[in-house]
This record gives C-alpha cells, structure tokens and sequence, in this order.
C-alpha cells in the first residue's frame, strides 16, 4: 500500500487525498520510506524534512477533515532544490560555504507552495551554486541516475530529477540557468519546464546569472509540472524582474492538448554532429508520431546557435563572479580565520578559498576576467551582441513555427568522473539547452524513449515564444499521450526497481 | 588574444577575494586558456552594427512607494552570521597595519 502511494501522478494523488481515500501523513510517509530506502543509493536529498514534513501533513488532514476549503494539490509533498531559501530547512546551494545556514525568510515559491497547502519533503542535490551539468560539483558528493547508479543525474539540478524518477517525490521545483531542468529530465526519463524568463518569482532563489535563472517544476507527467506551475507563477513585486502578465492556467492547456495544424520547426543547427544515434531515433519517431496526429513539421534555421554556448560562458560567469561576490563570511555561512590572523580581506580571501569548489572559483575568475578593464568590450560586450543575434533568429524562426523542437542534449547519461577533468566538453554539452536561457524563452524537456545502444533515457526539448509557456504543455502533453498509447505504459515503468535486495544484488554482481 | 598567464591568474584571484594555493593557480590558468580560445570566438560575429542585449525580455525600473515594509528583525538578521554583538554583525580589522 505504502510504496504504491509514491507510485501515483501528484494529480492522482491529490485525487486520492481530496475523497479522503489518503490521508496526507500516509502520503508523505510513503515518501519518507522510500527515501529511506533508495536515497542511500541515489542521493538525491541534501536534506530530508521529516518531521516538518509529517507536521505539515498532519495539519493539512486536520483541516480538510474539518471541512476547510483546500487547495487541489493541499497534502502532496514535493522536493525543492536546495537553491531556494526555505525557511526553517538548511539551504546550501550544494556548497560548503553555506553548509548548515538555515534562512531566515522563505522564497516566493516556497510561499506559494505552502499557501497551496504542499508538504515540503526536503531539499535536493545540485552541483554547487547551480554550476553544473551532472551534479558533481556538489560539495556533498553527486546524485545518481536511478536508471544507472554508474551515470549522472544530469545537472545542475540531478537532485530534483533524480529524486521524482526514483519515486521520493511525485514533483520538484527546479531552476534553469543554461539547462539545468531540461537537460536532468533528459537523461532520467522525467518532465522539466523552464518557464518564460519573469514568469516565476526568482526573490529567494540563490542567484547564479540573473538575467538567466529562472525556477521551474521537474515532475514525472506533463500535467504534474502544469499544476505545479499554475501553483508557483505569477507576478511578485519582490522580484522587479517578475512579468505582471496574466498567466493562462497551464493545467488547462494540458487538458486541452491538441497538435492538429500545429507548426513545428525542426532546429537545423541541433541535430546531426556530435548527436548519438540512438538520440537522434527516438527524436525522429517522435516527430512522426507529432506528423502523424496532424502537426506540420518544418525545418528552420538558427545560425548564431553555433556561437551560444561562448556567449553564455562569458555572460554566466561574469555574473556569477558579481552575485558570488555576497558570500564575504560576514553576515551568514563559513568564517575561516587564517592563521595569524589578518584584516577582514584576509578572513574573506582565507573564506572563499577554503568554501567554494573548484567549479565556482574557475567560474568566478573567469568572470571576473571577463568583466576586467581591457576585456571588457572584447567579451563580455561581444557576448551581449550574440545575445541579440541569438534572439533575432528565434524571432525569425517563431515567424514560420509556432514552437521549434530538437533533442534535449547530444548523448544520454554520461558516466560519473567521465567528463570532470575536461570542463569545457561538460560546457559543450549544453548547447541546446542555452539559446532559450539567451533568449529568455521558455523551454520544456519531455521524455520520448531509451536509446537502443545503451538503454538509457532519451528526450525532446520543444521551445515556444515568450510567454507562450501554455503552448509547450499543449505540445508536449499530445506527444506524452502518443508515446504512451504506442508504448502501453510510461517510461519510468521501465526504470530499474532500485529496491534495496536488488540493489544489494547489483552490487555482487547478481543482476 | 586570450594568452592567459599565472600572474594574471593570481591578480584576477585577489580582485575576486580568493587565496587559491600556488597548484590551484597553475591549474586554473591552463582550463582558463582553453576555455578562453573558445568563448572567444563571440568576438567574430560582434559586429558594431549589433545592439547589445543585457537581459532577455525588455523591462524599466520598478519603484514602489517609500514606505516601510516587513523586514527581517535583527535577530533573525544576524541568526546564520558568524560573529555578532547581538545588534550588529563583528568582523575582524578593516585596515592593516601598513595602512
């Protein structure tokens, strides 16, 4: 009974919760047992809530059963990404600068979710201040992909991902800065969504860039990541970047899913070279699926893509380096004194050498390079015209589709150590996750299958105009229900069981 | 263009308040270099002709009335900091003794 409940949808669950067939503490229960029994292996968690969590359960239970009026998704629980402050939860953005710091205010999101009545479950992994692609820059070791304990959970946010494809939570709240969603949902098998740049309040996320970040959900179906962003976006005068546009309900366009006259622009320029095989299949059956049910599919072309990821590596670091510039050892984490003492510059120095890992001081130098007297036109003013360029061919592009579609990332999963002594192939991995961050487009992952040369979880990336977010729920909702019909089943049904005998069992060699 | 040296390394660490060791900073300066003679190829297709672009979706300042909101107590203020006097934050000399 208890391992079923985290088997459901956070829809169906909160079905079973509003009849009154669940109870919120059996809900979050289940979760809790199930993180206790994979999360050794996976480590998706930083922090898990449990008694916070069973007490927000109990008070929801108290209040429905008093006849309050509830939120539809009141007594699900949900993981959030330990990039966003969470009152009462020690927040760590993955670095031991911050370790053990609990914050004294909460984030927007997390004020939604528990206005919403949602059961925070805990705080997930990530690579360090989000500067990653497969979780290994977390100062507390990485996550793994609970398709193949051997590979990345993809990153920044493997955590999130991993945790809702191993079944600790049925959601997550993620953030995107450069594909940090999108490109996790494609290598576990699950659903991510980066929404419009603005769409979501960003007050309360641990700012990596800001004119990238943006927070969205990480979920197991299509619709579970429209309720939980109907749940969080909306404008917050908190946040001056937040668009005061009135949001359709996204839950509804799911609901509505429908690909007939559809224009679907294939993405030239993200495919081919340098893509697997068994990505590229799974990518080409799916469009056919999408043509099949009515959609046009068109080829468009996106020549500055080629120059994105230098853009975006100019531009992330750099405002890295000013945002990291806030962790001084003064008004909260690490302190360390060097020896002999020496001036507040010297503790700081002494500070961010001894809390940041090797990815944030590479990014924060580079940064601040960038940004340096001298170069600064050069890159970082150079780095800002490409952003231009990039977003002119999105417009030309949105001119003759309506969303534009390419696989998420070149490869699946890539083995844990395979790529961390060569930074610049993990940037190179990212290439077409970044032009929507550049952009400020949303952008959603979905999965379409494994590849057939290793087994592993494959998935395709639709973009749409800004603030069009409702129309990539609508495309992607219609290709989930294909590929389902056509399959007889979910891909995370296919997921290895990961329960503890068998686990022990891999490990000899068994299995 | 983007030769990068270890003394520019070190200077570029004490701008941005990190004592890296002497190995970090012969490391970094090798990625660094690499890195560099990648994202430097933006400056090929930057034209003059081309308006910079500093954020995604065209916003203007957002000013809200000069009244006094819920702010953090100092107590919760001061609650993750590493040193304090109960009112302020305390942290070590600001000048050297050479200065």
């Amino acid at each position: 009974m208890t391992t079923d409940l985290t088997r459901l949808t956070a829809d169906a669950l909160a079905t079973k919760l509003s009849t009154g067939e669940v109870s919120s503490v059996e809900a979050t229960q289940a979760h809790l047992d199930r993180i206790a029994a994979v999360d050794g292996s996976v480590h998706a968690f930083l922090h898990v809530a449990s008694d916070s969590a069973l007490a927000e359960a109990a008070d929801i239970d108290r209040r429905r059963a008093a006849g309050e009026e509830l939120h539809p998704l009141a007594g699900v629980p949900i993981a959030i990404k330990d990039v966003i402050v969470t009152k009462g939860m020690p927040t760590t953005s993955g670095s031991k600068i911050l370790e053990g710091w609990v914050p004294p205010y909460d984030a927007t999101v997390m004020t939604k979710l528990r206005a919403a009545g949602l059961v925070s479950i805990g705080k997930t992994n990530m690579d360090e201040f989000a500067m990653g692609s497969s979780t290994e820059h977390s100062a507390y070791g990485p996550t793994h992909n609970p398709w193949d304990l051997e590979r990345i959970p993809g990153g920044s946010g493997g955590g999130s991902a991993a945790a809702v494809a191993a079944f600790e939570a049925p959601f997550a709240l993620g953030s995107d800065t450069g594909g940090s969603i999108r490109q996790p949902a494609h290598v576990t098998g699950t659903v991510g969504l980066k929404p419009t740049y603005g769409g979501v309040s960003r007050y309360g996320a641990i700012a990596l860039a800001s004119s990238l970040d943006q927070i969205g959900p990480v979920s197991r179906t299509v619709l579970d990541s429209a309720l939980l962003h109907d749940v969080i976006g909306g404008h917050d005068p908190r946040d001056s970047t937040s668009l005061t546009d009135a949001w359709p309900s996204f839950a509804e366009a799911v609901r509505n899913a429908d690909v007939a006259g559809l224009r679907i622009g294939v993405i030239t320029e993200l495919q081919g070279d340098g893509f697997q095989p068994g990505v590229m299949e799974r990518f080409r059956e799916a469009l056919a699926l999408l043509e099949g049910a009515g959609a046009i599919i068109t080829e468009v072309g996106l020549p500055s893509v080629e120059h994105a990821i230098a853009a975006y590596y100019l531009i992330m670091p750099a405002e890295a380096s000013s945002n990291l510039a806030k962790f001084d050892s003064v008004r909260f984490g690490l302190r360390v004194n060097p020896k002999g003492g020496g001036t507040v510059e010297d503790v700081m120095s002494a500070t961010r050498e001894q809390g940041f890992g090797a990815e944030a001081k590479r990014r924060i130098i580079l940064g601040t390079y960038a940004l340096s007297a001298g170069y600064y036109d050069a890159y970082y003013g150079s780095a800002q015209k490409v952003r231009t360029l990039v977003q002119r061919d999105f417009a030309a592009a949105f001119a003759n589709a309506d969303v534009l579609v390419s696989p998420t990332a070149p490869t699946t999963a890539f083995k844990l150590g395979e790529k961390t002594g060569d930074p610049l192939s993990m940037y190179l991995n990212d290439i077409a996750t970044i032009p929507a961050n550049l952009a400020g487009i949303p952008g959603i992952s979905v999965p379409v299958g494994l590849a057939a040369e290793d087994g592993l979880p494959v998935g395709i990336q639709f973009l749409a105009p800004a603030r069009e977010d409702a129309r990539l729920y609508g495309v992607a909702a219609a290709l989930e229900a294909l590929l389902e019909q056509k399959w007889g089943h979910t891909l995370l049904s296919q997921a290895p069981d990961l329960s503890p005998s068998e686990m022990n069992a891999t490990d000899e060699g068994a299995v | 263009m983007s030769e990068i040296t270890q003394e520019q390394v070190t200077h570029l660490a004490s701008l941005a308040r990190i004592a890296l060791t002497p190995e970090e900073i012969v490391s970094l300066t090798s990625e660094l270099g690499s890195i560099m003679d990648h994202v430097a190829t933006v400056t090929e297709v930057a034209t003059p002709d081309v308006p910079a672009t500093s954020h995604p979706i065209p916003l203007q300042n957002v000013f809200r009335d000069d009244v006094v909101g819920q702010t953090l107590t100092a107590e919760e203020a001061l609650a993750g900091a590493p040193d304090h006097d109960g009112s302020r934050f305390r942290v070590t000399a600001i000048l050297g003794e050479e200065q």
